[in-house]
């Protein structure tokens, strides 16, 4: 009876122990499910965690009492926590994020037309940071093993640090000073044409690329000693399987962790680059809604990045997964 | 996610910081730099304000927005205030600023991450859910979000980026508490009694500062910049008060006509901010907070180079393997390493070798270097070495590469570590075979589940399309075996191939390479510590001691060997007969550094026989008359039994091992 009872309320851990990828996919949804949760219930505690009554903060103190609490109503403000809460839930679950308290909008249509420039931005970054990051840290790494070309490692390890400390606000402005003003050769603001994606990609890209390169470096002289890399070379590969067949891969396995931190700050990054560059994306968008206290939009674009970082954190789990999968195990 | 705060600097290795350190971090060249940029960032930060205030604040009219002259170093703004003076200035409130928001990340950071042994369990467990879901967006994003919440302006800023920067502080500061938490000074705090506040004061913290305070430094220059951000986006600092993000702000609007208003301070901020970064990263270099190893320094070689002369030994007419006076050496802090000095030997056809040695004696090392696989800075010289007949020194690493990858196997010591552990067995195995012999995928797969058949892995089909991790250490092994099986191999080299196991599985892998040897007249070189693993599968046995072959014996003479050393490690394995009451026989003494190898024999120091010859003249390897070799003064004495006495009182000494 006892056994019975054990054997059928184990079933289902057995079956997830039996099966590492499906309790890690649970354990990871349910992760991402809480954090998602706590997203929305930030975003949410805006309006209320705010001294003072935002609308009247928005509105200003001269603004008439009557005019004052429409819009307390409008806002939903008038009800219980608790009623307001649930309503924002509900309008978070059907896309329904309110309306701007400044052109009327609906917040849904504003992120429509805002996104795809935030995105564009991201993602070219993304990939130019890779394409300088991996190539040169691992090449660097095989440069540099065991101890050769002190000059190259010192060089390196200076570039890497000075870039990936100036930070992509400043690094964009002295770049249109370079390029924009002194040049002349990229126009120094806005969204018109390919050539004015180059100077803001580039600012946001180029930090994280130099921070990526010296972890994928230093990951690679890690890849470069193992064991099974010295057994790779016993088989008698040549170099550049060794290198790129064997090592690199552990070598990026173990960077994207890193990585992917770097890549979910690239996101925020977006905020501080498309004001220097006055780049119609979400970045100036929430700036600008702070400052006029455009409450709802700035709810829904805190929710948009907040996702995006969520997504980003997400995204790089699974390809962890499927590039290791003993990281799978490991975690349970 | 058990990962470390991103970014963070955690100790390697859980001794106690030495406060000296900190002095010498300062007279490295990077930390001198940082030190100065850092002090004067500060002192600027202070004295600017009663330096410059006056020029910062003197409204000039006749000079509005004008670019950078010889009264204006870097022009003025819209109200003719001199910019470089308001750059100056600026320091004292862009710093002032970050500073606050950093001690208010250190406090709260460490109450959160302190949290888990102040609440006790439960409590401590749901703040660390917390700190893991709030680690995991990124700081800017936080302090946009705590900034939204405390409003706009200078206050609500330090408060949004001093809160932002908790979670990740909170992150290391409970990282690193739970590394020292359960060490047994803590935990017999806890046991006599203790309160939990007070051994997270008196225990805990002072064991963890120094980490927190280098990262709390990088911290400040990391709030320094997001500050810069903020007020750059217009939500920190606001007019009549300026930052440098500010200031920022107002020069990019005009950069066309004067750029030097947007430039000045950039600069600052990026000085500033590398500054802070700098030091901390040099500190924590210094007091040994990350993986960066200090330089290996090349110097010219120290101590005798002429080496002792050698004679070659026994081997069969066409050797698989002839090695003539192979030496290994290293860059060492102290000048040139030589683990292994002047080795000569050969291996002939289906003949199986043991090396026998203490760790350290140069034995593996002397399998890498006969394998090609010594890389830089290692440097391998030889008289001779050839396998199967061709010079291996001769051309590049390429001009081999088909010889060695399909008649050379090695198997190394660690199967846990040997395998690639992301990719498949069967396509690890094939991989050198498709190389070197051209085989298809589906052929060299083929091949793969045929020897690991061979090297009895059940169920091969299965077994060749999982991973390392699913195949048990024996198994891996077994594997690694087999992979040394896919060519042809004339030559199996296998260091300390059982060591890693556990004994059971031992003796079976043995098996199979005496096996292996045998039907497919493979010769076996067997580097091992074990001198009975050597006896029963080697029919010779080369004896190293301090990198260099004392002597060569048929393997069943083992116990008649002419050199003291051998007749001592012969000594140190226990058999059935042994008294099990009795302490466990070792040899006296310690093996040499070889980084300070004698003038003389090697094993003088240790040998019961050493005379003054012994310590003055290192003993040349020469062939007796029972085609063996030795390099001993006084083999004969050994040999004779002379000395049986004294040797069976000194190797076999009964020491007590602690």
């Amino acid at each position: 009876m006892t056994a019975t009872t054990a054997a059928t309320a184990g079933t289902p851990s057995r079956r997830m122990a039996d099966n590492p990828w499906l309790a890690f996919a649970v354990r990871r949804a349910g992760r991402l499910l809480v954090s998602l949760w706590v997203l929305v219930t930030a975003s949410f505690l805006i309006l209320h965690l705010i001294p003072g009554d935002p609308v009247r903060a928005a509105l200003g103190p001269t603004a008439p009492a009557s005019l004052v609490a429409a819009r307390r109503a409008s806002l939903g403000l008038d009800r219980p926590l608790w009623e307001q809460y649930l309503d924002y839930l509900q309008g978070v679950l059907t896309g329904d994020l309110g309306s701007s308290l400044g052109s009327s909008l609906p917040v849904s249509r504003i992120i429509g037309q805002r996104l795809p420039a935030t995105l564009e931005l991201a993602l070219l970054a993304f990939l130019v940071v890779v394409a300088l990051a991996v190539p040169i840290g691992a090449g660097m790494g095989v440069l540099t093993r065991g101890g050769r070309r002190r000059g190259g490692e010192l060089a390196f390890s200076s570039a890497s640090t000075v870039l990936g400390a100036v930070p992509d606000f400043v690094l964009g402005v002295g770049f249109v000073y370079v390029f924009s003003v002194t040049l002349g050769w990229l126009p120094v603001a806005g969204r018109t044409g390919p050539p004015s994606y180059v100077l803001p990609v580039l600012a946001l890209a180029i930090g994280p690329a130099a921070a990526l390169a010296r972890i994928v470096r230093v990951e690679m002289l890690t890849a470069l000693r193992s064991d099974h890399v010295r057994t790779a070379r016993a088989k008698r590969l040549p170099a550049w399987q060794v290198n790129l067949g064997h090592a690199l891969p552990h070598a990026l396995t173990a960077s994207i962790t890193l990585g992917g931190l770097l890549l979910s700050a690239l996101v925020a990054g977006t905020v501080l680059v498309e004001n220097v560059f006055s780049w119609p994306g979400l970045g100036s968008t929430i700036v600008s809604s702070i400052l006029e206290k455009d409450y709802p939009v700035v709810q829904g674009v805190v929710l948009v990045y907040g996702a995006g970082v969520l997504l980003v954190n997400l995204l790089v789990d699974v390809v962890l997964s499927l590039l290791d999968p003993r990281s799978v195990i490991r975690e349970s | 996610m058990t990962t470390v705060a991103p970014g963070a600097l955690v100790p390697l290795t859980d001794a106690p910081a030495a406060r000296g350190r900190w002095g010498s971090v300062l007279r490295t060249p990077v930390g001198i730099g940082a030190g100065v940029l850092l002090a004067a960032v500060l002192v600027l930060a202070v004295v600017a304000p009663f330096v410059w205030g006056d020029q910062a604040e003197a409204v000039d009219t006749d000079a509005i927005l004008q670019g950078s002259s010889a009264a204006h170093l870097v022009g003025t703004d819209n109200l003719g205030r001199d910019l470089f003076a308001r750059t100056m200035v600026a320091t004292g409130l862009s710093v002032r600023l970050a500073l606050t928001a950093t001690l208010l990340t250190v406090v709260l950071g460490m109450l959160l991450g302190a949290a888990p042994l102040l609440l006790g369990r439960r409590a401590g467990r749901l703040v660390t859910a917390g700190i893991d879901i709030a680690v995991a967006f990124p700081g800017l994003l936080l302090a946009l979000f705590f900034a939204i919440v405390f409003g706009v302006g200078a206050t609500g800023a330090v408060l949004a980026i001093g809160v932002a920067g908790a979670p990740v502080f909170a992150r290391l500061t409970s990282t690193l508490a739970a590394g020292v938490a359960s060490r047994d000074y803590v935990l017999a705090a806890r046991v006599a009694g203790v309160g939990r506040f007070r051994v997270l004061l008196r225990h805990v913290l002072p064991n963890i500062a120094e980490p927190l305070v280098v990262n709390a430094t990088i911290g400040a220059g990391g709030a320094l910049l997001a500050f810069a951000g903020l007020s750059f986006l217009g939500l920190g600092v606001q007019a009549p008060d300026y930052d440098w993000g500010r200031l920022l702000q107002d020069g990019l609007s005009g950069i066309y006509r004067h750029p030097e208003a947007a430039l000045a301070p950039g600069l600052a901020i990026v000085v500033a901010g590398l500054a802070f970064n700098l030091f901390g990263e040099a500190v924590a270099k210094g007091i040994g907070l990350t993986s960066a190893t200090g330089p290996v320094r090349r110097r010219r070689t120290t101590g005798a180079d002429e080496q002792p002369v050698t004679e070659r030994g026994p081997g069969a007419e066409q050797p698989v393997l002839d090695v003539e006076d192979l030496s290994v050496a290293f860059p060492g802090a102290h000048g040139t390493v030589r683990p292994v000095r002047g080795v000569t030997f050969s291996v002939g056809r289906g003949e199986a070798v043991g090396v026998v040695g203490e760790s350290g004696s140069g034995k593996s090392l002397t399998a890498l270097a006969v394998a090609r696989l010594v890389e830089a800075p290692g440097e391998v010289t030889a008289a001779r070495l050839d396998f199967r007949g061709t010079d291996l020194r001769a051309g590049g690493e390429r001009a081999h590469r088909r010889l060695l990858g399909t008649g050379f196997a090695m198997v190394f010591q660690d199967p846990m570590t040997s395998l690639n552990p992301t990719r498949r067995i069967g396509s690890q195995l094939a991989e050198g075979a498709r190389r070197h012999q051209g085989l298809s995928r589906a052929a060299g797969l083929a091949r793969a589940v045929d020897r690991l058949r061979s090297v009895r892995v059940p169920e091969p089909e299965r077994r060749a399309r999982q991973y390392p991790h699913e195949f048990s250490g024996g198994m891996r092994q077994r594997a690694m075996i087999g992979m040394g099986l896919m060519g042809e191999p004339a030559l199996i080299v296998a260091d300390e191939p059982t060591t890693a196991l556990d004994v059971t599985v031992q003796r079976s892998v043995l098996d199979l390479l005496a096996a292996i040897r045998r039907s497919d007249d493979v010769a076996l070189l067997l580097i091992s510590h074990d001198v009975a693993v050597v006896r029963e599968v080697c029919d010779r046995v080369l004896v190293m001691y301090a990198g260099r072959i004392v002597e060569d014996l048929p393997a069943d003479r083992l116990a008649a060997g002419r050199h003291p050393y051998t007749r001592a490690l012969v000594a140190t394995v226990p058999d059935m007969a042994v008294d099990l009451d009795a302490p466990l026989p070792v040899i006296p003494g310690r093996p040499v550094d070889p980084s300070a190898q004698p003038p003389g024999c090697a094993y003088a120091a240790r040998c019961p026989l050493a005379s003054d010859r012994c310590r003055a003249e290192d003993p040349p390897l020469v062939a007796d008359a029972d085609g063996g070799r030795v390099a001993c003064w006084h083999a004969d004495e050994v040999a004779a039994g002379a000395a049986d006495g004294e040797l069976a009182a000194a190797g076999a000494a009964r020491e007590e091992v602690a």
